[in-house]
């Protein structure tokens, strides 16, 4: 009872604040509803048992990605911009097309069938805590997706750097 | 024990309302952060399956996406300042030079 009452508590906040976030006129006040958003979806990960997730919630998503959001709304001068019309006309054509993909999901949970179970369950993973857990499957078994992740990031700081910067004089 | 459908519920109404200010938002960076809500979406599925199923894989999944979406974020970002320095406007209706 007090886990349905939790997530509960967690559903119905993570739902109202993602509808704030996409309807707030001004950007600056979407960032802050958005962090707020990603705390409670770090909760809703350590209620899962994913505690290492969690953190990296947390410290990717609210502390670097927000971040830069943040810097770029600030950095762009939009005072004319929320001045002028924020949605695109036929926003029911559009939510018809979101509430039929729902509609679609929802409607396909029913026929799910679980699968059998690994074997990390929840007393596994406590003995060797998540961290070690999750660090010796990614060292051993995803190794090679975890350097390609590396080169991801490396490509994402080099294109950043070449589109932002202002076009040398020649 | 709170069953699994009640994720996947909400998973897929995050994942809606982030389609949806997608589709109609017309602030370029509002469009930006109902991907990453959607990406968002998609974490909370895979962490849930990953622990219903009593597998890592999923939270090896959601490393790899937050790190893409990373990624993104810093790409995209670069590309919005570039746009703006050009067109001074987020506003993706000036936006209209390769009349797509």
């Amino acid at each position: 009872m007090l886990q349905q009452l939790f997530f509960g508590y967690y559903a119905f906040i993570i739902i109202g604040l993602s509808l704030i976030v996409v309807t707030r006129k001004n950007p600056g006040h979407s960032v802050m509803w958005m962090l707020l958003l990603f705390f409670h979806i770090a909760g809703l990960y350590l209620f899962l048992n994913a505690e290492f997730i969690a953190a990296i919630q947390v410290i990717v998503y609210a502390g670097a990605i927000l971040v830069l959001f943040l810097f770029v709304v600030l950095l762009l001068n939009l005072r004319e911009e929320i001045t002028l019309r924020q949605t695109v006309g036929s926003w029911p054509a559009a939510f018809f097309i979101s509430a039929l993909l729902f509609i679609a999901v929802t409607a396909a949970l029913g026929a799910y069938v679980q699968g059998p179970a690994g074997k990390y369950s929840i007393d596994a993973i406590r003995s060797e805590t998540h961290a070690k857990a999750l660090g010796k499957l990614l060292y051993t078994e995803y190794l090679f997706p975890f350097e390609i992740a590396s080169l991801i990031l490396l490509v994402a700081v080099v294109g950043a750097v070449v589109l932002a910067k202002r076009k040398l004089r020649s | 024990m709170v069953p699994l459908h009640w994720y996947l519920t909400l998973s897929a109404a995050v994942f809606m309302i982030g389609m949806f200010g997608f589709l109609t938002r017309r602030n370029i960076i509002i469009m930006f952060m109902s991907v990453e809500l959607m990406l968002n979406a998609v974490n909370i599925s895979l962490v849930s399956f990953s622990h219903y199923l009593q597998d890592l894989r999923g939270h090896i999944l959601v490393f790899f996406i937050i790190t893409v979406a990373a990624a993104e974020a810093a790409i995209g970002l670069a590309i919005i300042i570039a746009l703006f320095r050009n067109k001074q406007t987020a506003h993706v209706d000036e936006m209209n030079e390769m009349k797509g």
